[in-house]
């Protein structure tokens, strides 16, 4: 049972600080994707286009397995996959911010640059508060899908719930039961997440 | 490029914008910098390191690895688009006993993480008797189940989406349920639905590598194993970039083959297709009658 706890702590520590990490980053990158400087635009197509393509596995892969080789101060295999997690779900959470920019009303902006706000003001204050509020349905499946990720990092040796399963064998328990008690907790967590995403959505309806 | 969020910008506005374009390209050339410059320092670019790839017998491995990732993608590709169907039939079924299963079907694997829906399947079922679970097959029923749930719900929500009159039409014609849902109800969703479909064939694609912990033989299995090969000084990192190149090569590949996909079916869509507006349509009655 002390397995289970560690294991879902790490569990949540990893979701919860790569989730925030997530989100600005990938404000930043979306923000980048429609700013009015062609390098800074190109640079986070790069980025996106490269890692959404590239298998969460592996971008695991190479900060776990791959990082301490380059010689570089040390960090632990909890900072590693919390980075892991970040650079990839950035990438998802830029796209689905910049579809949701697409989704505020061409008039908004239009406003803005009416009354003087420059690029910054005007997506900081007038757009991007709009935009969050009509993509939180496709943010929280980003979220549960980051949720779930976590357990890709269990592959690399992080001690959360996905790696419970490697010390129950190694007691001789039966791997099946323990395995469907981190299913059950997982199916928990997740229903969790959609109450909280039917919360929000209430709460931030856009009233157009 | 227009854009509605700024203005065309002037002369000033011109030169300010190359200002920060220099300085972001600076900023992201420094970073790519000490990147390389780390790894070439770290000596990853070493000939060393990189000669285990040169050999002929490694490069055929690299290959079938491939094949192996591919295999197992078409095969869940194949499967879960099958049972996103019958799921997503399943759950708009007008019997409950039909309806509620999938739906609580679709929800629970929807929520289990796929990584420990593969080992239940590798690690768990042996002990409770069931033989014969290769790695291969752990994969794919895996990335089955999860993406098959997933298809189902974009599947559902494609044929919500279509107007209510194209079902009321097919049974005024006398077609039987079934009828409608396979000859009127089902090309027009899947076609609504095209992109989800794609966006989640490459998820499929990306997560064979999760295989990877069930010692499935695909890239990043081989990638590790090449990686730890001590007398070639442990090429880790060449290795992860030989299989990026691959993952995103073959992303790209299906993202290009979608994007091809897409242009012929909204072509024929404009041909055949179901947005023709009512009004020639209603003229070509009239005229008719006259």
């Amino acid at each position: 049972m002390d397995l289970f706890v560690t294991g879902f702590q790490n569990t949540l520590i990893l979701f919860f600080i790569s989730a925030i990490a997530a989100l600005i980053l990938g404000t930043v990158v979306g923000a980048m994707r429609v700013s009015p400087v062609p390098a800074a635009r190109a640079t986070g197509t790069l980025y996106v286009n490269i890692v959404r393509n590239t298998p969460l596995t592996l971008v695991l892969f190479f900060f776990a397995l791959g990082y301490p080789k380059l010689g570089l101060p040390p960090i632990d295999f909890m900072t590693a996959a919390i980075i892991g997690l970040s650079l990839y779900t950035a990438t998802y959470v830029a796209e689905t911010l910049r579809s949701g920019i697409n989704t505020v009303p061409l008039g908004q902006a239009e406003a803005a640059r009416a009354i003087g706000l420059t690029f910054g003001q005007t997506l900081s204050l007038v757009v991007l508060p709009q935009a969050f509020r009509s993509v939180i349905p496709p943010l929280f499946s980003v979220l549960i899908a980051l949720l779930k990720n976590t357990t890709v990092a269990a592959g690399f040796s992080v001690a959360e719930a996905g790696a419970i399963r490697a010390n129950l064998s190694e007691r001789g328990e039966p791997a099946l039961v323990g395995l469907l008690w981190v299913a059950l907790i997982f199916v928990i967590l997740v229903a969790g997440l959609s109450v909280l995403q039917r919360y929000f959505e209430n709460k931030w309806r856009v009233a157009r | 490029m227009t854009s509605v969020l700024f203005d065309a910008p002037g002369p000033k506005a011109k030169s300010r914008y190359l200002g920060f374009g220099v300085l972001a390209t600076l900023v992201v050339l420094g970073i790519l910098a000490f990147i390389i410059i780390r790894l070439i320092e770290s000596g990853q670019f070493t000939a060393a390191k990189w000669q285990i790839f040169t050999f002929p017998l490694v490069q055929r491995t690299i290959l079938e690895a491939t094949v192996a990732t591919l295999s197992a993608f078409a095969t869940a590709a194949v499967l879960s688009l099958v049972v996103g169907v019958v799921l997503a039939v399943g759950k708009l079924s007008d019997h409950k006993w039909v309806s509620v299963p999938c739906y609580w079907f679709v929800e629970l694997f929807r929520a289990i993480p796929l990584l420990i829906l593969m080992m239940i399947i590798y690690y768990g079922l042996p002990t409770i008797g069931v033989q014969g679970i290769s790695p291969f097959t752990a994969v794919v029923a895996g990335l089955t189940l999860y993406n098959g749930s997933v298809l189902a719900e974009a599947f559902r929500a494609g044929i919500e989406s279509l107007p209510k009159g194209q079902r009321e039409a097919g049974m005024a014609i006398g077609l039987r349920k079934s009828g409608v849902m396979i000859n009127i109800l089902f090309p027009q969703a899947s076609r609504a639905m095209l992109p989800v479909i794609i966006s989640q064939l490459v998820v499929i694609l990306k997560d064979t590598a999760l295989g990877f912990i069930v010692t499935y033989n695909e890239v990043l299995f081989q990638a590790k194993f090449f990686g730890s090969q001590a007398q070639y000084g442990s090429p880790i990192v060449p290795a992860a970039m030989v299989a990026a190149v691959i993952y995103v090569g073959l992303c790209l590949i299906l993202a290009g083959i979608a994007k091809l996909v897409e242009k012929r079916l909204s072509h024929s869509k404009k041909l055949a297709g179901p947005v023709v507006p009512a009004a020639p349509a209603s003229v070509d009655i009239q005229g008719g009658g006259a």
